[in-house]
């Protein structure tokens, strides 16, 4: 009897509020933009930013969590937990965090927490509704990486969004990461500039119905 | 001196999958490029840079990994079906994998047709 009670205040919810809950993740390689990204959709909804956002890889080493982040699109309503990972690479060299000046035992430190957090999310896919995949639009898009990340999505059964950033920059390639993932809705934008933001509002509305 | 190995699908085909990893990255640890024969299945790739991220020091920095595809995407139906029907008779056996140590593989270029592994300049000491 509970039960019928339950699925009648499903359908009645579902009826008139018109408003879902999706566990977000912005996953990515190192320095695509995710953070900023991730910044830019918080500050969008909720006026406040998410975490620090740097030049030097691996900046993010701990998966940042803003929950509750209400998105409206035509009068429809979607409620947020915005998760942000850190970069998955299959390199991490302690050595190039050097080049920015990090002394070696923080970039020794640096690079071990790196690591810990790309298993950390790795793991967490499984936790995600829907995923952006946040890709460079300047750099070839044939890596391994985002070749194996959006593989394990489809295995799965991941709903994504293709986002390719920086598309404010002149190096920027678009139409080669369209050419790349020809199957997937692939989206340019700038997260620093804010560009074609509503484009992807647009999507997260569709993936998430 | 760079070293590549090549790896026949044969030998990694009976082993399950977290033996098939060890067994590769066995290989990448000594400083050899690993050429694989055939693909690895998406949850090896991902056990691959779990295991790889897990093993990461100060002398081992990583892996590149690149896959070439032996038939293009957008190939007819018929031959999309023969390599399908190949594929479930024999395994993963097509196309090739590149799997090598971050400190002697710079970085893999890859397009959809060709590899170009770059390697790192070998510093004098």
């Amino acid at each position: 009897m509970s039960s019928f009670f339950g699925q009648v205040h499903g359908f009645l919810k579902k009826l008139f509020l018109r408003r879902r809950h999706i566990k977000l993740g912005i996953y990515g390689p190192p320095n695509g933009g995710k953070t900023t990204l991730a910044n830019r959709i918080c500050k969008d909804w909720t006026g406040e930013e998410l975490g620090i956002v740097s030049n030097i890889a691996h900046e993010t080493r701990e998966i940042q969590i803003k929950e509750e982040i209400t998105i409206t699109y035509e009068g429809k309503e979607l409620s947020v937990n915005l998760a942000d990972t850190p970069g998955i690479a299959t390199r991490i060299d302690y050595e190039d965090f050097l080049r920015y000046g990090i002394k070696a035992k923080d970039a020794k430190q640096r690079a071990k927490e790196a690591t810990k957090g790309i298993i950390e999310s790795i793991k967490w896919l499984d936790h995600m509704d829907a995923v952006i995949v946040v890709m460079d639009s300047t750099l070839d898009p044939y890596s391994q990486v985002n070749i194996t990340l959006i593989g394990n999505l489809e295995a799965r059964k991941i709903p994504m969004i293709i986002v390719a950033n920086k598309i404010d920059l002149k190096k920027s390639k678009l139409r080669k990461i369209q050419t790349a993932f020809p199957q997937y809705n692939v989206i340019g934008i700038s997260a620093k500039t804010g560009k074609n933001m509503d484009e992807l509002y647009k999507a997260l509305f569709e993936v998430a119905s | 001196m760079l070293t590549l190995q090549f790896i026949p699908y044969s030998e990694v085909e009976p082993l399950e999958t977290s033996l098939r990893i060890h067994h590769l990255l066995d290989i990448v640890k000594q400083d050899k490029i690993v050429l694989l024969e055939g693909k690895l299945e998406t949850e090896e790739e991902t056990a691959l840079l779990e295991q790889t991220l897990e093993g990461i020091n100060h002398k081992f920095k990583g892996i590149e990994l690149s896959y070439l595809e032996a038939h293009p995407e957008n190939e007819a139906l018929l031959q999309k079906i023969r390599h399908t029907l190949v594929h479930l008779l024999l395994g993963n056996r097509e196309g090739f994998t590149v799997i090598g140590p971050a400190n002697v593989i710079k970085e893999i270029k890859r397009d959809p047709h060709k590899i170009q592994l770059l390697t790192n300049e070998h510093k004098k000491r």
